[in-house]
């Protein structure tokens, strides 16, 4: 049988690089959101997953943003907003002008994600446990129009499954046989205070997705061809997809530092980070 | 044919609020083919049994999580169709609170979140479930409109009116089995105005919910000491009526609002703002629940206990009027 991982080659080859602009864009959005700083770690960990969900796995169309068979996303977890702008941008629905009005008084693109459907933002987020149940009247929803064509994505941080109203979610989801609903979970291990481990421990992620009633895959998610597989071959139950990545992934410093939750990147960081950039584009 | 006949006013009215929800909502499919139901483990005490037999896909069950089934209600009207929610009225404001103000408020998704057993209606299950506080949280809400009806014709009247109602909305039911009758025939209902029950020149009563037929009693004790009182029954307190509103300061000496809820925040609150803004307005009693948390107890013992029957009312009422008069 041939790999997914050969197949995906020419793929993940794009993929890379769509990933590294959207890195780029997420340094330039932050820096121009000065001294008010933006949301760097969570953003930089799901790159990956929404590079992969934007490129190759979703079907949406900036052209007709409220074409009925398009799949919807839901970023549950919306301070995870710069990742999505930037995925935005990659696809065609906001501007890279729109990308630096971020955070500003006057932008559509707030720091967490406000309903705007034909910028290809379905529902507004930011405050979290609140995605799912979205997700599941959505997927709900299509199911009631007919519409076997369109799935539904949410995507999740670890430290926001320990809202409750996840799990009421996620017991409805399987108790409805939901499986056009896909949650992925962004698993970078930490939170505002620190360590996921150390704050509120939910090690056995996938297991206890699976116990829900969920079929569970894990996957590293900074690996384009791990996570181009892990969306094949969804199957007759709700998936939860658990992506290990890191947060603040591709910067060294912020990588697991939980001061990059939320902060402020100076000219210099930036310029740096530039600079890398135009010795390995 | 008009479904607003006698025997059916009866019939509603025997049954009690949340029993005619479910009465009311056996004709939604007809005049919204999107009507979708969905209940967090209260389709039977919603009335809704004969609606799931006739209509089997139009109602959800989402089981005891109330955050889930306003998420979730939320998540069907973006797709388009139009779904009423039900809960207990304290779940609905309080349990919910947070998925309500994103979803209903922020988004402006037009869930129709009934809050079922609202104030007294079930005391004796005690504070968890006396509901004195869901009209203060939902009216702070933006885009939310908020209803409550005076009697069960005025239920069946406002959901029929909510089915086409493209935004968010709180229907807040309560009173007692049976309910008492404020409407015994067909009117005319219109979210958002209010309607005037009694003249009188006096005093003015702006009542809502269950306790407008008390202050309509209220009105004739104090007609039989010689004043004159009119009642305005204002089943929607968001978008409130302010023409009304501005005709009661022209013709009243003293405004009583009355209200089976926390007299922080509810109908009181919302005509106080309102009345504030203008000279020379007639000053205002506000009659309601004062702020604590009443022992378990039935639901004319509540009243009682509150000061919320129609002799009460009336004391209060006279006792306030020989300060202006």
């Amino acid at each position: 049988m041939m790999t997914h991982t050969s197949t995906h080659i020419a793929t993940v080859q794009a993929l890379e690089s769509m990933a590294r602009e959207m890195r780029h864009d997420i340094y330039r959005m932050g820096l121009q959101t000065g001294l008010n700083g933006a949301h760097f770690g969570g953003g930089l960990s799901l790159v990956e997953i929404m590079a992969v969900l934007y490129q190759s796995v979703m079907r949406v169309n900036p052209a007709q943003p409220r074409w009925p068979e398009r799949d919807r996303f839901i970023l549950s977890k919306g301070h995870g907003a710069m990742a999505y702008y930037a995925a935005l941008k990659q696809v065609g629905f906001v501007t890279d002008e729109d990308l630096m009005t971020f955070k500003g008084n006057h932008t559509f693109l707030y720091g967490h994600p406000s309903m705007n459907p034909d910028k290809g933002i379905e529902f507004s987020s930011g405050s979290l446990g609140l995605g799912l149940a979205l997700g599941v009247g959505t997927a709900m929803g299509l199911r009631k129009r007919g519409n076997h064509a369109s799935r539904v994505f949410v995507l999740m941080g670890d430290g926001e499954c320990g809202e409750g109203s996840v799990w009421e979610s996620a017991a409805s989801a399987a108790h409805f046989g939901l499986s056009n609903l896909v949650a992925i979970i962004d698993k970078n291990g930490l939170q505002y205070d620190g360590p996921t481990k150390d704050v509120l421990n939910m090690d056995g992620m996938a297991e206890k997705w699976e116990s829900f009633g969920w079929q569970a895959r894990t996957v590293d998610g900074h690996n384009l061809a791990e996570l181009l597989d892990a969306f094949d071959n969804l199957g007759g139950k709700p998936t939860v997809i658990v992506a290990n990545t890191v947060k603040g992934k591709g910067v060294s410093y912020m990588e697991n530092n939980p001061a990059w939750h939320h902060n402020r990147l100076t000219q210099a960081q930036f310029d740096e980070l530039t600079a890398a950039k135009a010795v390995n584009p | 044919m008009s479904i607003f006949t006698r025997a059916n006013i009866r019939t509603w009215s025997m049954l009690g609020s949340a029993g005619t929800f479910g009465q009311a909502a056996m004709g939604l499919p007809a005049i919204n083919p999107e009507t979708l139901i969905v209940t967090a483990d209260l389709r039977n005490f919603s009335g809704l049994d004969r609606f799931a037999a006739a209509h089997p896909d139009r109602l959800i069950n989402v089981g005891i999580a109330e955050q889930n089934m306003v998420g979730l209600a939320a998540g069907l009207c973006n797709e388009g169709f139009n779904v009423f929610a039900t809960t207990y009225a304290t779940f609905a404001a309080a349990r919910s609170a947070d998925p309500v103000r994103v979803n209903m408020g922020y988004m402006g998704l037009g869930v129709k979140l009934v809050g079922l057993g609202a104030g007294f209606s079930v005391g004796v299950l005690g504070p968890t479930h006396i509901s004195l506080e869901d009209i203060a949280f939902m009216r702070a809400i933006p885009n939310m409109a908020v209803i409550s009806p005076a009697d069960c014709t005025e239920t069946v009247k406002a959901v029929q009116a909510l089915v086409n109602y493209p935004g968010p909305a709180y229907l807040r039911l309560g009173g007692n089995v049976p309910h008492p009758v404020v409407f015994a025939e067909d009117y005319e209902f219109c979210i958002g105005k209010a309607i005037r029950l009694r003249g009188g020149e006096d005093i003015t009563i702006v009542a809502t919910g269950p306790v407008v037929y008390e202050s309509l009693q209220a009105a004739k004790l104090l007609e039989a000491l010689g004043l004159r009182v009119g009642v305005v029954n204002m089943h929607t307190i968001k978008p409130l009526d302010t023409e009304m509103l501005r005709e009661v300061y022209a013709s009243a000496r003293l405004v009583v609002t009355v209200e089976e809820h926390s007299i922080l925040g509810g109908l009181g609150g919302a005509v106080a703002e309102h009345k504030c803004q203008f000279a020379a307005t007639p000053p205002q009693l506000i009659i309601g629940v004062r702020d604590y948390f009443p022992h378990a107890g039935d639901y004319r013992h509540l009243l009682s206990e509150t000061g919320l029957t129609a002799p009460q009312i009336a004391t209060q009422i006279q006792s306030r009027w020989s300060t202006v008069a």
